[in-house]
């Protein structure tokens, strides 16, 4: 008797465990599934974000290692550098010049590719072929092209009797020259993306738009745009994370690699990099580090909100469009 | 019947499986130097020419048990930030790693990094300057001396010939002078003859043979730095850039643009330590007429010259010392001369008839080696190098580029130098 009720306990005991184990599997597997990215992100992520503003507070050597608690001298330092605000400058300026045409161009190029075009295959893997190229070597043939005095593109330029222009003095210039290398790189890159985008869109709203006598322009812009918009804010997002972190090709753009003699196009990054290797100042740079991060995250966040507002008004552009077609009809 | 619910192992295992992949992904991707076989593979990292191909064959051979890997960057910047970055890191640095004079005061102060390689055997191996430089305050000779850089002037005979200027080796000497000021002038008779070519490459370069003849520039022997109240700096930076209105080409060292004007006449003269012959014979392929005069400006100058170490990172060190005690020996220094023009700094070497009756093809057959050995003799100035000294003179380099190429006044260039140099501290 108390064996068989022993065993029923038992039998009893073992599911309710039972029971227990597969509400924490229902509970719990789910973080552990992606508990991957999360530990490999804490990891290479998040621990040197917080060990950089540990280092930011400090005296600190590349070599030498730790010094002494120095709260945010090292914040103050850099920001009263005016080479902090030149780069600062740089750096958004070189972003804007090749983010904005870069977005322009890729929609422009991936509606191209939208077309029925002899050899798709191929003409995709053209415009993706410049982004297979280090960037490093695309820097070494743009530097072929844009030498002050025995450059191409000036050498060009004299034959048709215009003066050389100085890729390496005059500021605007030079941030041109970098951001069409950067241009170079990623405009296939992201055309192909935008291509995806568009070819995702359901060719039926396209029949609908013909049928209501939409041209190719009119349905481009109040179809397929507003139909891309999650692409569109992708992008954005994702060229300006890389584009205020640019760095190859400005310390490509010349043999000293530190931005030019007056640092007309050294970039944040390449100020940590100066900061941190050349004056072996690792306080210093891990500030600009930090400061380069919330400028980032505020440029993100203005860019979120921005295309939200845009892409909301294209909403109403298409909920619009079919009742005023129904008022023609 | 199954305890476990299937997706719960499933889980499990994945977890593993993502723990395992990051503890992996932490282990050193690649073996570094150790045993392999018996065999001793030792690394060794250079940059530019060190012309030690054929030797590590030689080497290779002579010691069966010993296997050497090289290692080689393409520019010494790219050497020193590799070896500051892997000396921060405390790992992935090469047993023999090469370095260069510039840099070598800053890695002196961790010299605990580094293996004391004093020995009786090269006890008095090198010129008293070159070892000096290499051993820290106490007494420990972190380095082995390669090459040293004695400093002649190299010139374009063909473009003297144009301007109506002696052409001869010896009486272009003559011409040049021991001085700045003679040097300018003839600079000066040059340009005048209307030929449209420069007469230097940039104030940049012209700075290196000036400053090289400063005891303390930039920094007294303690380590202080006087730079921006040295009023001997001050007047070199004038003097150099009133030559560099008339007389520069504005081609800063190392640009595309300078590589590419040894092709277009860019220029008819420049300061030469002996690495820069191979250079110079590189980029002027095709082009005849360069020569070497035996003089230099204001005496003699050393610029540049580099050393091999051996980081106590390495896991064999005395098979390290031992190569690198070997490599830097008179008779292998000879060898890297022959191959690439590196001018050895070891005294055997220096009265080696195979380097005094040594010519350069390319330079009109002129007797390099004599003519090196003889401005190696005449550097009569130890310039003080401290911690500073690299980024204090690579802000001076971009302050004379500054005022060259129009984007800033002398003046307001020189305040900006000021700026940068008090920002170092």
């Amino acid at each position: 008797m108390t064996a068989a009720t022993e065993v029923d306990a038992r039998a009893i005991r073992r599911i309710a465990f039972n029971h227990r184990l597969s509400h924490w599997d229902v509970k719990l597997s789910p973080y552990l599934y992606i508990s991957p990215f999360f530990i490999v992100f804490a990891l290479i992520g998040l621990f040197p974000l917080a060990y950089t503003a540990w280092v930011s507070l400090h005296d600190w050597n590349l070599i030498g290692g730790q010094g002494d608690f120095v709260g945010l001298e090292n914040f103050q330092t850099v920001l009263a550098q005016p080479y902090f605000w030149i780069s600062l400058r740089n750096t958004f300026s070189i972003f804007l010049l090749s983010a904005v045409p870069q977005v322009v161009a890729a929609i422009a190029i991936a509606a191209v590719l939208d077309f029925n075009l002899r050899g798709k295959t191929f003409w995709r893997m053209g415009v993706l072929l410049p982004y297979v190229v280090a960037p490093v070597a695309v820097a070494l043939i743009f530097n072929d092209l844009f030498g002050d005095r025995y450059g191409i593109i000036n050498q060009l330029l004299n034959t048709v009797g215009i003066e050389s222009i100085r890729w390496h003095v005059d500021i605007i210039p030079s941030h041109f020259a970098i951001a069409s290398m950067v241009n170079f790189r990623w405009t296939g890159y992201n055309a192909l993306i935008f291509l995806a985008a568009m070819q995702a869109v359901p060719r039926d709203y396209y029949e609908a738009a013909i049928i209501d006598g939409a041209g190719r322009w009119r349905t481009f812009w109040s179809l397929t745009v507003p139909l891309m918009r999650p692409t569109i804010i992708f992008v954005i997002i994702t060229s300006t994370i890389g584009g205020l972190q640019i760095f190859d090709e400005p310390r490509m753009f010349d043999q000293a690699g530190q931005g030019g003699a007056s640092r007309q196009w050294q970039t944040l990054t390449l100020y940590i990099y100066e900061l941190g290797w050349t004056q072996r100042n690792f306080g210093r740079a891990s500030a600009v580090s930090w400061l380069l991060f919330l400028i980032i995250i505020l440029i993100a966040a203005l860019n979120f909100y921005i295309s939200r507002r845009i892409s909301s008004t294209s909403d109403k552009a298409i909920r619009v469009r079919p009742i005023k077609a129904r008022g023609i009809s | 019947m199954k305890r476990f619910p299937r997706p719960t192992i499933v889980a499990a295992v994945a977890g593993a499986a993502a723990i395992a992949l990051l503890a992996s992904g932490c282990a050193p991707a690649s073996e570094p130097s150790g045993s392999d076989g018996g065999k001793i593979k030792l690394t060794v990292a250079t940059f530019n020419e060190f012309g030690y191909e054929g030797l590590f064959e030689q080497y290779m051979e002579e010691n069966p048990d010993i296997t050497v890997v090289s290692k080689k960057a393409a520019t010494s910047n790219e050497a020193r930030d590799n070896l500051t970055t892997r000396l921060a890191a405390g790992s992935g640095l090469s047993d023999v790693e090469g370095i260069e004079v510039d840099w070598l005061p800053e890695l002196l102060q961790y010299s605990d990094q580094f293996v004391d390689l004093t020995n009786d055997e090269v006890e008095g191996r090198w010129l008293d300057w070159k070892a000096e430089a290499a051993t820290d305050a106490d007494g420990n000779l972190i380095a082995y001396g390669t090459d040293s850089g004695p400093e002649g002037v190299c010139y374009r005979s063909d473009l003297f010939a144009a301007a109506g200027l002696p052409t001869d080796r010896a009486e272009v000497a003559t011409m040049l002078g021991d001085s700045w000021e003679d040097y300018y002038a003839a600079g000066e008779t040059f340009t005048a003859a209307g030929t449209n070519v420069p007469w230097f490459d940039s104030a940049g370069a012209t700075w290196q043979g000036v400053i090289n003849q400063f005891d303390n520039a930039y920094e007294e022997n303690d380590g202080t730095v006087i730079a921006t109240e040295n009023p001997d700096v001050e007047a070199a930076y004038n003097s150099v850039l009133d030559a560099s209105e008339t007389l520069s080409a504005g081609l800063q060292q190392w640009s595309d643009d300078w590589t590419a004007s040894f092709q277009n006449d860019g220029f008819a003269t420049m300061l030469c330590p002996g690495w820069m012959l191979g250079i110079i014979e590189g980029n002027a392929d095709g082009i005849t007429g360069w020569d070497i005069a035996d003089t230099f400006p204001g005496g003699g100058g050393n610029w540049g010259g580099s050393y091999l170490t051996v980081p106590t990172q390495s896991e064999h060190p005395e098979e390290a010392q031992a190569l690198a005690a070997w490599l830097t020996a008179p008779e292998q220094q000879l060898s890297a001369f022959a191959s690439k023009g590196n001018f050895p700094s070891q005294v055997d070497a220096l009265e080696s008839p195979e380097l005094l009756d040594s010519t350069k093809e390319f330079f009109n057959n002129a007797p390099t080696g004599q003519i090196l050995a003889n401005r190696a003799a005449a550097v009569d100035v130890t310039p003080f190098k401290g911690v500073n000294y690299f980024p204090i003179n690579d802000a001076m380099q971009q302050a004379l580029t500054r005022v060259e190429d129009g984007s800033m006044t002398r003046e307001k260039s020189w305040e900006q130098w000021v700026t940068d140099v008090n920002a170092l501290g």
